[in-house]
């Protein structure tokens, strides 16, 4: 029993190390576009793509035999939003607790030039004073 | 012109505690022990279904069916990782209340290293499953060892902890977890 079980943990090693066999360039294209939009739950601050924690190899392979099932883009981001949150799409989508995040620069811009524009409609209506000061 | 000078001079004023705001609970949060850790999208939904073998009968598989009707604690944990070393004493002490059942998550260990180690530490667990490959651990949402969850009699996910668990974690969030579900002291 042990000794079958050592040839499993050998044949696991085997096959973590074996690098991803791409059928063609347009499956290898998709497959690196999709892993430079996940992040690495483990490391944060990679993409599923850079990183070299284990979780980011499972993760690729994981994505690499959903894409061979025939899932689409979306189902495999829903796939890894299901079991690690919406923290691994480095494009969070629109909705839910994520709205604030995008509306937010846009809102901001928007107020800043409302206020800009109002100030500098306030300071057109005003003669310039002249400036006794200045000495040219 | 002075009102609008006002409300200009309002939603600046708004704005920017806004964001001073933000700064001070960015600076807060920075020195909490878990800032890192991801919230578990798993609390509250089903746990997810599995058939592991058993690491000290490989021959056996047990699934998540089998375990309900008693909420259990799940252990992440691997010979590989230093987490799991520090927080073993404090895993074996909730173990030793029996209070729940503590099921060990072997996760990308190698068999003998694993024996090694429980044998070497103690084994405080009810049971050991087995995952070598971490495929099963990407539906848990795993990505780092150790981590701990909580698992109800309905197969509720209803806690989870990433890192390793503390007296502190112990008293503050396991404990009051285990009284949320009513599992008797």
């Amino acid at each position: 029993m042990l000794a079958a079980f050592g040839s499993v943990a050998q044949a696991q090693a085997v096959r973590d190390a074996t690098p991803l066999e791409f059928r063609d360039d347009a499956e290898e294209r998709r497959f690196h576009d999709l892993v430079a939009e996940l992040r690495c739950v483990m490391c944060q601050n990679q993409s599923l793509a850079d990183s070299n924690a284990q979780i980011a190899h499972d993760l690729r392979r994981e994505v690499f035999d959903l894409m061979r099932e025939g899932r689409s883009d979306d189902e495999i981001r829903e796939f890894l939003v299901a079991r690690y949150g919406e923290f691994v799409l480095y494009r969070p989508r629109f909705g839910g607790h994520t709205w604030a995040l995008w509306l937010a620069p846009g809102l901001l811009l928007l107020a800043g030039g409302v206020v800009i524009v109002r100030i500098v409609r306030a300071r057109g209506r005003q003669p310039i004073p002249p400036d006794e000061e200045q000495e040219w | 012109m002075a009102a609008s000078r006002n409300l200009a001079a309002v939603v600046i004023g708004v704005v920017f505690l806004g964001l001073v705001g933000l700064l001070l609970y960015g600076v807060l949060v920075s020195d909490r022990a878990d800032r890192e850790a991801l919230p578990s999208p798993l609390i509250g939904k089903p746990a997810p279904e599995f058939s592991l073998p058993v690491l000290h009968e490989p021959g056996r598989l047990v699934s998540s069916a089998e375990l309900l009707g008693q909420p259990y604690l799940l252990n992440v944990w691997g010979s590989w990782c230093p987490g799991c070393r520090v927080e073993h004493p404090v895993i074996t002490r909730i173990a030793e209340t029996r209070r729940v059942r503590v099921i060990g998550y072997n996760w990308k260990d190698e068999h003998a290293d694993a024996l090694r180690w429980l044998e070497q530490f103690g084994n405080p667990y009810w049971l050991v499953l087995v995952d070598y490959d971490g495929r099963n651990a990407i539906d848990w949402g795993i990505y780092g060892a150790p981590e701990t969850f909580l698992v109800d009699a309905q197969g509720i996910v209803r806690w989870k902890h990433v890192g390793p668990v503390d007296d502190a974690t112990l008293e503050n969030s396991l404990m009051p977890a285990l009284d949320a579900i009513g599992v008797p002291e």
